[in-house]
């Protein structure tokens, strides 16, 4: 509306911009222009503004005293027992000291504004953001005599190799961030390739499953019908985080299930690789790789708690609901001479979610 | 700006015995000018006007808890320790004590627990950051559906977006860093999500992570990418922001004296000053009320990451919601093995849904500047009703984020009404479809009408809520005019008009131009006559004429009962109930009709 209004507009003749598809109302309703000034209260009524005077200074003195009490429950409240409660006083004193230092500041602030400061409407007026002419023609004068001193558009030969040099100088900066991750060595020949790392775990014949996180073995006459254990390979126990514990464990976590044999119909299961009814499957969600390990005895369903893709046990682990679109990896087990649940082998797939190069 | 100048005005305006604000600090302002010239700054800026109403404080409570963001954070590094070596914690925390854990944690805990106030400002960052995101969410709405985004702001919309993002970016790396099962957790989904990505996704996770997930270099990358990269990206676009604001002026509401070409308000000093200070203050304020009674991610109840246990029902902070909503929505049986590579299309369409998502939210401005092929200035922050259209696509995008947003909590729904979980997807995902689609036809409908309702009080006065019997017997409900001040707050300026497709010099009409064409008429669809002057003028003719008529017929009845009485020489004394100036109204239909082809002219209103 009201574009014509534009006090500059004998600056910019060269600008008429184009209203599209708005279409002016030829007879639009009168602006009436500002209304009347209303007084408030504290305007009209001497009494009125000395309140506001006094609440605008009471309010900054209450801050005053909020700082002064935060200060003061710093060293009231303790934390030093390392008891829940006291850090809980600390917390709340201190916080609802500084709180109403800064509330206070900032109500007493927006009332003096409101009720005391002059609350008379200017107006100022509005200019096209587009510089004026002159302005814009200097601009353009710029760039050329630029242009011309400098040969810029004129000598297509350095402008372009300066380009492509430019180019290329950020290409040695990105090489380096090859850096970011190992490569491989003679100790540790996969360490650079992500598709090796990924596609094995320490799972190895005849490594015994443990309990996680103790490390204790597993023997499959104490596994109950119906239970689920969360296992760990029995050496992993025995690494440290610097020796790549929390890696390890990403890979080879496992969920181990005792069903009734009869629950593992052969047509749907590898029965070579259960043992009695029992069952081992890769913990990581092919999903995203969250920790699959929500276990419903009564349907022998898996759940994965993030984005709830659910599993069926008795079925090879096949996905029945959710985003997971994989079985999740199955751990061939039996037991060793001293009836303790043994790994026949590494998985048969990289476990954990889908990559690329994964097939 | 010359030294002489300052000095002039100096005097000017102040007793030549005692400048304005005393010696000293006229002769600190003396000094710093001589070396700034920042009296120029003063002047342009000093008395600036800014126009005043509550929606355009949300944008003031995204910056000012980032500034709470800032000072809490600052706090922080000085005891946060970003490494992942390994420690046993030694701490007051004593459920915690001999554990092992990264430093990060560690530190973590001893800023919870071994400084006094600690935990309090670990809260108001947290609180902070998650009042900063949305508060950028609802500011953003607010532009969105005022158009405030229109020519010239469109470039601001967009740094505005990459501020959004950034500051989503930053919540997510703040909240992985304290190494703690849940923030595990969360870059455990982020590392899967990587690598689903087609070509690269293998590599960029094993980059990022510094080999293996989790690996001991993730913790310190983000650090610096949540101390120092992004901060800083976010600090300088947030300047330019500001800047382009300033640049622009702010927008205002129409009203009476408010036009395109004016701004309408108080000035900068000393109005402003107090009132966005005294805002500062209060969200500041607010903040720390919230850290000092709500706990915010009780890391010690978690523990160290490890990659083994997960407890049900945990959820990310708020604003990354949506995108593990999409995560959870997407329909089963989405991967394939194709030319001996994976393709998780269980991953790619929600990054994909999403990226999509957030572009055309970027573009939306200039999607809109496309269709109405407006090139003019628009500094009027339009009434949402006034463009239904836009209005019902916002809705529409507001419900398809809001259903992402509910799905990152299905479990959480399903378990506490009693509902299974496949029962929540399948209706999440479906709503996900067409909660949009109802939403933005209904949203148009609503805007509509209360444009319409806007012209009849318009033209008609609102409804007083009185009913009234006339002499003859007649019950109206009558209504009184609107003031002239309140009148231009209800009525729409401009209309548009649907692009008629015309052929070019050799007579052939572009793809695009129909494209443009078809697009116009949808979004211009069902639009209603503007109001003229001439409208208000007749509706207030009618009115008096419709209040000469009751006078008359009231007058009338009053004359013959005084005839039935047999005193027809009493006195007249009109009825006089102490309201005037109100008539009878009866609803009027105004959309303009397209489908006759004569789409330019817009019809008189029938039924007025």
């Amino acid at each position: 509306m009201a574009h014509e209004e534009d006090a500059l507009e004998h600056e910019r003749a060269s600008w008429k911009p184009s209203p599209g598809l708005a279409v002016a109302v030829p007879d639009p309703v009168q602006n009436p222009g500002l209304p009347p000034h209303r007084a408030r209260t504290t305007d009209k009524d001497p009494a009125a503004m000395k309140r506001a005077v006094r609440t605008v200074y009471t309010l900054f003195y209450l801050s005053l005293a909020g700082s002064i009490w935060a200060i003061a429950a710093y060293m009231l409240f303790p934390i030093e027992s390392g008891r829940i409660i006291d850090i809980r006083h600390n917390n709340l004193f201190i916080g609802l000291g500084i709180a109403l230092a800064l509330f206070a500041i900032g109500v007493g602030a927006i009332h003096w504004s409101k009720a005391i400061m002059s609350d008379k409407e200017f107006i100022e007026p509005r200019h096209a953001t587009r510089g004026r002419d002159t302005t814009r023609e200097a601009a353009v004068e710029a760039f050329r005599e630029a242009n011309e001193e400098s040969g810029f558009g004129r000598r297509a030969v350095i402008r372009n190799s300066l380009i492509a040099a430019l180019v290329a100088s950020v290409a040695p900066g990105i090489v380096l961030f090859r850096g970011l991750a190992p490569e491989s060595s003679e100790e540790h020949p996969i360490a650079g390739d992500p598709v090796a790392l990924l596609s094995h775990t320490m799972w190895k014949k005849g490594m015994r499953l443990a309990h996680d996180p103790s490390g204790e073995p597993i023997r499959a006459a104490d596994l109950t019908l119906g239970s689920a254990v969360h296992v760990i390979p029995q050496p992993l126990a025995e690494l440290s985080h610097h020796e790549g514990y929390l890696e390890e464990k990403a890979k080879a976590i496992v969920l181990l299930m005792r069903l009734l044999p009869e629950q593992l119909p052969a047509e749907h299961n590898n029965l070579e690789w259960a043992y009695d009814g029992i069952v081992a499957y890769s913990k990581v969600c092919t999903h995203v790789g969250c920790p699959v390990a929500l276990y419903e005895q009564q349907t022998h369903h898996l759940l994965c708690p993030c984005h709830q893709s659910q599993f069926d046990v008795s079925r090879s682990a096949a996905v029945i609901f959710g985003p997971a679109a994989r079985p999740l990896p199955q751990l061939p087990i039996t037991v060793d001479d001293e009836g303790y649940l043994i790994a026949q082998d590494d998985f048969h797939e990289p476990v954990g979610p889908s990559f690329w190069e994964r097939h | 700006m010359s030294t002489a100048t300052v000095h002039q005005t100096d005097t000017e305006k102040t007793q030549p015995e005692k400048p304005l604000g005393g010696r000293f600090v006229a002769g600190a302002a003396n000094y710093i000018d001589e070396r700034t010239s920042i009296s120029g700054f003063v002047k342009e800026l000093g008395r600036k006007i800014f126009p005043d109403h509550w929606s355009f404080m949300l944008g003031e409570i995204a910056l000012w808890s980032f500034v709470v963001v800032l000072l809490s954070g600052t706090f922080l590094t000085f005891f946060f320790q970003a490494s992942m070596v390994e420690t046993h914690y030694e701490g007051a925390y004593l459920p915690m004590v001999g554990v092992e854990m990264s430093a990060a944690l560690d530190s973590t805990l001893r800023i919870s627990f071994d400084i006094r106030g600690g935990l309090l400002v670990r809260q108001i960052h947290h609180w902070a950051a998650l009042v900063f995101v949305a508060g950028i969410g609802v500011h953003m709405l607010r532009v969105f559906f005022t158009g405030a985004f229109r020519k010239p702001r469109e470039l601001n919309w967009v740094i505005g977006f990459v501020l959004f993002i950034l500051a989503m970016g930053e919540g997510f790396t703040g909240y992985s860093l304290p190494d703690d099962l849940l923030s595990g957790n969360g870059l455990r989904i982020i590392d899967g999500m990587i690598k689903g990505i087609p070509l690269i996704g293998t590599w960029t996770s094993f980059l990022l992570f510094g080999g293996e997930f989790p690996g001991t270099d993730i913790v310190g990358r983000l650090y610096v990418l949540h101390i120092l990269l992004l901060p800083a990206i976010l600090v300088a676009l947030l300047a330019v922001h500001l800047m382009l604001m300033i640049v622009n002026k702010h927008t205002q509401f129409a009203g009476p004296g408010r036009t395109n070409s004016n701004v309408v308000g108080y000035p900068m000093m000393p109005v402003y000053m107090s009132k966005m200070g005294g805002f500062f203050f209060i969200t500041f304020g607010v903040i720390v009320l919230i850290a000092s009674l709500f706990t915010i991610n009780p890391i010690w109840n978690y523990g160290p990451y490890d990659p083994s246990p997960v407890s049900a029902g945990t959820q990310p902070d708020w604003y990354i919601g949506f995108a593990d909503g999409a995560l959870r929505l997407v329909p089963p049986h989405l991967e394939f093995v194709l030319f001996d590579r994976t393709w998780s299309f269980n991953i790619l369409i929600p990054l994909a849904g999403l990226g999509i998502f957030i572009v055309l939210v970027m573009l939306y401005p200039f999607i809109e500047a496309w269709i109405t092929g407006d090139k003019r200035e628009h500094h009027i922050a339009q009434r949402p009703r006034h463009a239904p259209t836009r209005t019902a696509i916002g809705v529409a995008g507001v419900i398809f984020y809001a259903v992402l947003w509910a799905a990152a909590s299905s479990d959480i729904i399903a378990t506490h009404f009693h509902l299974t979980m496949e029962g929540v997807i399948h209706t999440l995902q479906a709503l996900l479809i067409l909660g949009p689609i109802f939403g933005y036809f209904i949203t148009k409908r609503i805007a509509l009408a209360l444009q319409k309702k806007d012209r009849e009080i318009a033209l008609h006065g609102y409804e007083s809520g009185r009913i009234v019997r006339l002499p003859g017997g007649e019950y109206i409900e009558v209504h009184q005019p609107v003031d002239e001040y309140e009148l231009v707050k209800l009525v729409d300026f401009e209309t548009n008009a649907p692009l008629v497709v015309r052929p070019d010099d050799r007579g052939r009409i572009a793809w695009h131009q129909n494209l443009r064409s078809s697009i116009s008429r949808w979004f211009f669809e069902d639009r209603l006559v503007p109001l003229t002057q001439a409208d208000i003028d007749e509706a207030r003719a009618h009115q008096h004429h419709t209040l000469e008529h009751i006078d008359a017929e009231e007058t009338a009845e009053i004359q013959g009962a005084h005839e039935r009485a047999g005193v027809p020489d009493a006195p007249l004394h009109p009825i006089d109930d102490g309201h005037h100036g109100e008539t009878a109204n009866r609803p009027s239909n105004v959309i303009i009709p397209d489908d006759d082809g004569d789409t330019k002219k817009p019809k008189k209103p029938k039924g007025d």
